[in-house]
C-alpha cells in the first residue's frame, strides 16, 4: 500500500493524510454515542501477567532501522500533542511552545532529511484553559488544532456543572480539542451509568471539538478497571481514549495502552466506530515512540498512525528525537543544548 | 517523494538485519571446518569425512563439519571414562566452579552464540537472543547450584557415570544445556551428539568450555549421523542415555538400549492441547497460541498445536486470531523484526507442507494470512486447520510446524476428554480467568507441563518432561537431577540371577507329589486350600482353568495355585484401570486404607506366618510378615507426605512441582522375600495412588489366598490391587505389552528385565528393573521410601502466573 499525500489547498501540513480508516476490511464510521451496555463493560476479561508478556515482547519483536526508523519518529512527532501543563504556565511559555509546534524540526534537518513537502507539524498543542485563545492566536494559519484540558483538569472533581461549563469556554475560545478527565470514584464504585451520563455530557458541550477522554489509568490500579473504564467512554461518545493526566505516579504504559487498543479493536468490530488512542505522560524517548507505533500498527493497523485516531501526549519527547534524527543525518550522537527548546 | 517521505506515508517495517560480522569471524577463524571435540581436543574424524551444514532460510553452506563414525564414538566414550574417576573426585564446591564459569562464557559470548544459533537452526535472532541462550546460561547458572548442593541434598547418590546424550534440531543449544549441565554438576561425564542439521552452537560451547579449563574427556562433543548416534546409545561403555527427540527416535532407542540395564530419559514428542474456555481474556489467549505454535515454527515438541475452544466464543477466537496472523511477519531470521524464520531444512518443509494437505484432503479448513513468504529458503506461512476432528490425522500426529489445528468443546469435563483423547502427555495449556477451571483442568490433564494462562514457558528449576508417549524423566530441578544420579547401595547388592527361574510344573502334566520320605505331614491336605486370581476385588478362577502345584522348601506340595493367562492379565488391567478413581481420594484416606491393612495383618500375623513359613522358613517368615506391617505403616505414613514443592521462577509465576500417580503399575515381584518384596512394590504405589497388577513370585504365589483376605476386609476399593498368579515370564510380557499399563516393574531375573524391557516398548511404558541386582528387601534404608516413591510418581509442573 503506498498512501498519496494529500495536497491542501491552504498550504496547512501535508503529514495529515486522508486515508480510509478501517479494520480488518470493515470501514468504520467516526464515534458517537452509544447506549449504555453494561455487558461490555462487564464482560471484560483482562489477564495481567499475559498483557504484560505481550507487552514486554512486543518491543522485543519488532524495530525500525535506518531511513524507516527516521520516517517514524516523523510520525511520531505528526502524532504528537505539544504539551505544557504546568502551575507555572504562562503566556509567553505558551507562545514559544506554539512555535515550536509550528517548526518541530530546525531547518537543516528537515533538508537534509528530503522532508520539506511534508510540512512537517505536531498533531496539536495542548494546554490549560487560560491560554486557549493565546494558543490559537500563536496557531494562527498552521492548521495546528489547539487542545485544551478540561472538566476539573487534574483531579475532575469540580461540580459538573461547572466542568461542562468550562468545556463551553473552551471551544467557544478556539480550542478544537478537549482532554477531559473522568472522575475514578465512579469506576472504583461501579457506577457506569453515572460515568457515561458524564462523560456524554461533556461530549455535547465539546461540540465539534473532538472529544479525549482521560481514564487516569494510574490511579484505576488494575487493567480491568482500565478496560472498563474505556468501554463506558467509547459508548459515551468518547473520539479518544486517553491514558493518564500526566500528574498520576504512573501514566502511560505498554501493558495499558495495549488493554485499551484492544478495547478500541473490540468497540470497532461491535460498533462499526473508529476510537482514537492518545498514551500520555512518561514517553519521553524516541525509542518509546517507535515502540507505541508499532503497537498500534500490530494491533490496529496503519489508520491509527494517523493523528486523526493517535497521539502521543509529551513535552520532553521531541527534544529526543530531534536528537536522533540528527544521530540519524550526521551518525554522530547529538546533545540536548544543539535544540531549540519547546 | 524522497525515501522517507514514502516510508512516513507507507509506515511499513524495514529490514532491521541483526549483523552477522562476529559470528562469521568465528566461523572464518575455524577456516569454516569443525573437528570433533574429544578428550578436551579437536579431533579428526577417522572417516575423514565432513558433512556440510547450511543456513536454511537460504540455503547456503555455512561450514564443513566432521562426520564421525564408530571409532569416534570409542574414542569419546573412552574419553569420558578415562575422565570420570578425577571428575568424580572433585568436590561439589569444585565442579560447581566449572558450572558457574560455563554460565558466565555463554553470557559473556551470548550474542555470537545466538546469532550462530539463528544462522544454523533459522530461528528468529529475537527467539534464539532472547529466549534460547538466557535459558541456557541461566540453567548453568542453576545447576552451578545443584553441583555446590549436591552431598547435602543427594547424600545418598551417585553419579550413574558415563552419559550418552542425544539432542535435536530445534533448539539445540538449550537442549545441549538440558543435557549437559545436570549431567556434569550430577559429576558424570559427558558424551553428546547434537542434531546434524544443528552442530555449530554445540562446537562453539565446546570451544567456552576448553576456555574455562574443563578437565578433557569430561565433555565430549560428537558431529556422527543418525546411525552412530545408535552406536552411541547402544555402547556398553555408556552408563546413562538421555534423549530428546521424536517417538519415533525414542523406540528405537528404546530398542537399542533394551538388554542393556542402562537408566534412560527420553523427551519426545507432543500434540499438545491448548484449551480455551469462555471466561478466558481472548486478546491474551491469541497471544499466547503466536508464543505456542509460531514459536520456532512450531518446531517445537511441547507446542500448543491442538487448540480446543469453548463453542461459545470459538467465532470470536477464531477470527480473533486470523486477524492476529496477518500480523505475523515471516522472514530472514536474523531480521530483528521476524516472527517466523526458516524451517529448518527442506525435508522437515515437506512433511509439514505433505501433512497440511491430508488435513486439507481430511476435510479440515485451512486458513493462511495474505502475508509474504519469501520465496527463497525453507518458509511456511503460519496455518490454522478447523473443522478438524479427533480422528484425523492432523490432530492425532505430531507435524512439528507452524500449522494450528482447532477444535470446540462444550464443557470442561469434553475438554479435558478431548485433552487426554492422544498417545501423548507433554504439556497442556489451559486458559481461563476462573481459578476453579484451570486448576480443575490442570489436575486432569495427562501432561508433564501445565501452564495456566500462559504457553512455553521454561526455567531450569522448574522441571519439563512428559507423561505418555511423551517420555519420561523429567529435565530441570531437582527431579531432573535425579535422572543423573544413582543410589550408592545400588552398586553395592549383589547380582541377580541372569536367567528366569524354571516352571514349577508343567501344569498339563500330573501333579507331582511330594516326596513321601520328607517326614512333613501337613495339617490339613493342601489340596483342600482353594486360591484364585484376584481381580477387581473379586476372587477368580483363572480364565485357563488349569492350577499349578506349589512346593514348600523341603519339596512338599504345598497347595495349588491358578494359572494366569493373558485373559487374566487383560481381566485384571481393565480392574485397576477402571479404579483410577484412587489417585483422586485424598492421601488421607489412602492413608487410612494403608493402616487398616496392618491392621488386620496383626491380626492374621500368625497363620500367615505359619503358612509362609512352608515356602521360606520359620525365621524367614516371621520376620517377612513383621517387616510388612511396618512398611504398611510405612507407606501410610509417607501418603501424605511424599509432596511437591512450590518453585518461584523469574518473572511472576508460581510452579507447582506436583507428584502425581503415574496410573496403573504392572508388577512382577521377586522371589527373594515371596510377601515382603511383593508388598515392597505394591505398598509405594498404591500409597500414590496408582493402580496394580501384581504377579507374586513362583515360588510362593499362594501368597495371594492371604492378601486377598487383608484387602477384602481392609476397604480397599476394588480394582486398586490385583493380583494374578501363573508363570512370570508368561505374564510379565503380556503386562508389559499392554497399552493400558502405564508402568511396569520387574525385580526378578536379567533375562526377564530384558524380556520387559523389550515388550514395554509399544506404548513407552516407564520400566523399572533391580537393574541386575539383587535388592535387599529386609533393609528398610534400601527397600522403601523416597527411590520406590520417585517411581511411582511422575512429577506435573503447574505454571500459575498471578497479579492483578
Amino acid at each position: 500500500m503506498v498512501l498519496q499525500p494529500v495536497t491542501s489547498p491552504n498550504g496547512a501540513s501535508h503529514s495529515v493524510q486522508s486515508i480510509p480508516v478501517a479494520l480488518n476490511g470493515r470501514v468504520l464510521e467516526t464515534n458517537r454515542r452509544m447506549p449504555l451496555n453494561l455487558d461490555w463493560a462487564d464482560q471484560v476479561r483482562v489477564n495481567t501477567s499475559a498483557v504484560e508478556r505481550r507487552a514486554a515482547t512486543h518491543c522485543a519483536r519488532r524495530t525500525v532501522k535506518k531511513d524507516t526508523q527516521a520516517a517514524w519518529l516523523l510520525r511520531a512527532i505528526a502524532c504528537m500533542d505539544l504539551t505544557t501543563l504546568s502551575g507555572d504556565d504562562s503566556a509567553d511559555r505558551v507562545r514559544r511552545l506554539c512555535a515550536k509546534a509550528r517548526n518541530p524540526l530546525q531547518r537543516h534537518l528537515v533538508e537534509s532529511l528530503g522532508i520539506e513537502e511534508l510540512r512537517l507539524t505536531v498533531g496539536a498543542v495542548c494546554v490549560y484553559h487560560a491560554f486557549v485563545e493565546t494558543a490559537v492566536r500563536a496557531l494562527e494559519g498552521s492548521g495546528i488544532p489547539v487542545a485544551a484540558v478540561s472538566a476539573g483538569f487534574p483531579a475532575g472533581l469540580s461540580p459538573l456543572a461547572e466542568r461542562v461549563d468550562e468545556i463551553h469556554r473552551s471551544v467557544e475560545s478556539g480550542a478544537r480539542e478537549i482532554d477531559i478527565v473522568i472522575a475514578r470514584a465512579h469506576v472504583f464504585n461501579g457506577e457506569w451509568q453515572a460515568l457515561y451520563d458524564e462523560i456524554a455530557a461533556f461530549k455535547e458541550a465539546a461540540g465539534p471539538a473532538r472529544l479525549k477522554a482521560i481514564l487516569g489509568t494510574g490511579d484505576l490500579m488494575t487493567l480491568r478497571n482500565v478496560a472498563r473504564a474505556s468501554w463506558v467512554a467509547m459508548m459515551a461518545g468518547a473520539d479518544f481514549i486517553k491514558t493518564s493526566t500526566g500528574k498520576e505516579m504512573v501514566n502511560a504504559t505498554l501493558p495499558v495502552s495495549l488493554v485499551m487498543v484492544r478495547c478500541i479493536r473490540d468497540y470497532a468490530e461491535r460498533t462499526g466506530c473508529a476510537v482514537g488512542f492518545k498514551p500520555a505522560g512518561g514517553i519521553r524517548t524516541a525509542r518509546q515512540a517507535t515502540d507505541w507505533l508499532a503497537l498500534m500498527k500490530d494491533e490496529l493497523g496503519r489508520p491509527w498512525l494517523e493523528p486523526s485516531l493517535f497521539r502521543f501526549g509529551a513535552s520532553g519527547m521531541l527534544g529526543d528525537i530531534e536528537r536522533q534524527l540528527e544521530h540519524h543525518l550526521t551518525g554522530r550522537y547529538s546533545a540536548t543544548y544543539r535544540h531549540p527548546i519547546a | 517523494m524522497s525515501s522517507i517521505t514514502e516510508k512516513f506515508y507507507t509506515m511499513e517495517y524495514g529490514a532491521a538485519p541483526e549483523d552477522p560480522k562476529e559470528a562469521v569471524r568465528w566461523l572464518d577463524l575455524h577456516h569454516r571446518r569443525f573437528e570433533e571435540f574429544i578428550g578436551g581436543a579437536w579431533v579428526s574424524p577417522a572417516s575423514g569425512q565432513y558433512i556440510t551444514t547450511s543456513d536454511p532460510s537460504t540455503g547456503e553452506a555455512i561450514a564443513e563439519v566432521a562426520l564421525g563414525n564408530k571409532d569416534d564414538v570409542d574414542a569419546a566414550v573412552a574419553a569420558a571414562r578415562k575422565a570420570l574417576p578425577a571428575w568424580q573426585a572433585l568436590s561439589g564446591h569444585e565442579r560447581a566452579r566449572y558450572l558457574y564459569a560455563l554460565a558466565r562464557q555463554v553470557q559473556k559470548h551470548s550474542r555470537r552464540l545466538a546469532v550462530l544459533e539463528t544462522m544454523d537452526n533459522g530461528k528468529p535472532i529475537r527467539e534464539s537472543r532472547d529466549i534460547d541462550i538466557p535459558l541456557v546460561a541461566r540453567h548453568f547458572y542453576h545447576h552451578a547450584g545443584w553441583a555446590q548442593l549436591l552431598e547435602a541434598e543427594f547424600p545418598q547418590y551417585t553419579a550413574c557415570g558415563v552419559v550418552g546424550q542425544v539432542i535435536p534440531w530445534n533448539f539445540p543449544l538449550l537442549m545441549f544445556a538440558w543435557k549437559v549441565a545436570p549431567a556434569l554438576a550430577a559429576g558424570n561425564t559427558v558424551v553428546i551428539k547434537p542434531a546434524k542439521y544443528t552442530p555449530l552452537t554445540a562446537l562453539a560451547f565446546a570451544e567456552l568450555a576448553m576456555e574455562v579449563g574443563l578437565p578433557p574427556g569430561v565433555l565430549n562433543v560428537l558431529t556422527c549421523d543418525a546411525r552412530n548416534g545408535q552406536v552411541l546409545v547402544e555402547h556398553p561403555g555408556v552408563d546413562k542415555v538421555a534423549f530428546t527427540g521424536s517417538t519415533e527416535v525414542g523406540r528405537i532407542i528404546r530398542k537399542a538400549t533394551a538388554n542393556s540395564t542402562k537408566k534412560l530419559s527420553l523427551e519426545l514428542g507432543g500434540k499438545s492441547p491448548f484449551m480455551v474456555f469462555d471466561d478466558a481474556d481472548l486478546d491474551s489467549a491469541v497471544e499466547g497460541l503466536v508464543d505456542a505454535i509460531w514459536f520456532n515454527q512450531g518446531q517445537v515438541c511441547c507446542a500448543g498445536s491442538r487448540l480446543l475452544v469453548q463453542e461459545r466464543v470459538a467465532e470470536t477466537l477464531y477470527s480473533k486470531l486470523r486477524a492476529r496472523m496477518e500480523t505475523l511477519r515471516v522472514g530472514p531470521p536474523l531480521d530483528k523484526a521476524i516472527d517466523i524464520g526458516a524451517i529448518v531444512s527442506p525435508v522437515q518443509l515437506e512433511t509439514i507442507r505433505k501433512m497440511v494437505e491430508t488435513g486439507v484432503a481430511e476435510g479440515a479448513r485451512c486458513w493462511q494470512p495474505a502475508n509474504a513468504v519469501p520465496e527463497k529458503g525453507c518458509f511456511f506461512p503460519p496455518t490454522l486447520l478447523t473443522d478438524v476432528h479427533p480422528a484425523a490425522r492432523v490432530v492425532q500426529e505430531e507435524i512439528f510446524g507452524p500449522v494450528l489445528v482447532g477444535m470446540t468443546f462444550r464443557t470442561p469435563a469434553e475438554a479435558a476428554e478431548l485433552a487426554n483423547n492422544t498417545v501423548y502427555g507433554l504439556a497442556a495449556s489451559i486458559w481461563s480467568e476462573n481459578i476453579n477451571v484451570a486448576l480443575d483442568l490442570a489436575s486432569q490433564v495427562k501432561a508433564g507441563v501445565v501452564w495456566v494462562n500462559s504457553t512455553n514457558q521454561f526455567d531450569g528449576a522448574c522441571g519439563f518432561g512428559g507423561y505418555r508417549e511423551s517420555g519420561y524423566g523429567r529435565e530441570g530441578g531437582r527431579e531432573g537431577m535425579l535422572e543423573y544420579l544413582t543410589p550408592k547401595w545400588l552398586h553395592t547388592l549383589p547380582a541377580a540371577p541372569a536367567k528366569a527361574a524354571r516352571p514349577a510344573s508343567d501344569p498339563t502334566s500330573d501333579i507331582n507329589a511330594p516326596d513321601e520320605d520328607d517326614g512333613f505331614t501337613p495339617a490339613i491336605s493342601p489340596i483342600d486350600r482353594t486360591v484364585k486370581q484376584y481381580i477387581g476385588a473379586k476372587q477368580a478362577r483363572p480364565d485357563s482353568g488349569y492350577s499349578f502345584p506349589v512346593y514348600g522348601r523341603e519339596g512338599e506340595l504345598l497347595g495349588e495355585a491358578p494359572l494366569g493367562n493373558r485373559k487374566d492379565i487383560r481381566n485384571a488391567v481393565e480392574a485397576a484401570r477402571n479404579a483410577s478413581g484412587w489417585a483422586r481420594t485424598t492421601a488421607h484416606n489412602r492413608a487410612q486404607v494403608l493402616y487398616y491393612i496392618a491392621e488386620n495383618m496383626i491380626q492374621r500375623r500368625d497363620e500367615i506366618a505359619v503358612r509362609l513359613a512352608a515356602a521360606v522358613g520359620e525365621e524367614q517368615a516371621a520376620v517377612e510378615v513383621d517387616l510388612s506391617i511396618q512398611r504398611i505403616f510405612s507407606y501410610a505414613a509417607w501418603t501424605d507426605k511424599y509432596e511437591g514443592v512450590v518453585h518461584h521462577p523469574p518473572g511472576r509465576n508460581i510452579v507447582i512441582a506436583m507428584p502425581e500417580a503415574v496410573g496403573a503399575i504392572g508388577i512382577l515381584a521377586p522371589s527373594e522375600a515371596p510377601l515382603l518384596g511383593l508388598l515392597s512394590l505394591v505398598l509405594p504405589a498404591i500409597a500414590m495412588g496408582n493402580t496394580v497388577v501384581a504377579v507374586p513370585s513362583e515360588r510362593y504365589p499362594l501368597i495371594i489366598g492371604d492378601l486377598y483376605q487383608l484387602l477384602d476386609t481392609s476397604d480397599v476399593p476394588a480394582g486398586v490391587v490385583n493380583l494374578v498368579a501363573g508363570r512370570p515370564t508368561e505374564l510379565a510380557k503380556t503386562l508389559s505389552e499392554h497399552d493400558g499399563i502405564e508402568a511396569i516393574w520387574c525385580f526378578r531375573s536379567d533375562e526377564e528385565a530384558t524380556l520387559v524391557r523389550n515388550a514395554s516398548i509399544g506404548n513407552m511404558k516407564q520400566v523399572w528393573t533391580n537393574d541386575g541386582h539383587e535388592y535387599d528387601w529386609f533393609n528398610p534404608a534400601q527397600a522403601e521410601g523416597r527411590w520406590f516413591l520417585q517411581h511411582a510418581t511422575q512429577v506435573k509442573n503447574i505454571w500459575v502466573p498471578y497479579g492483578e
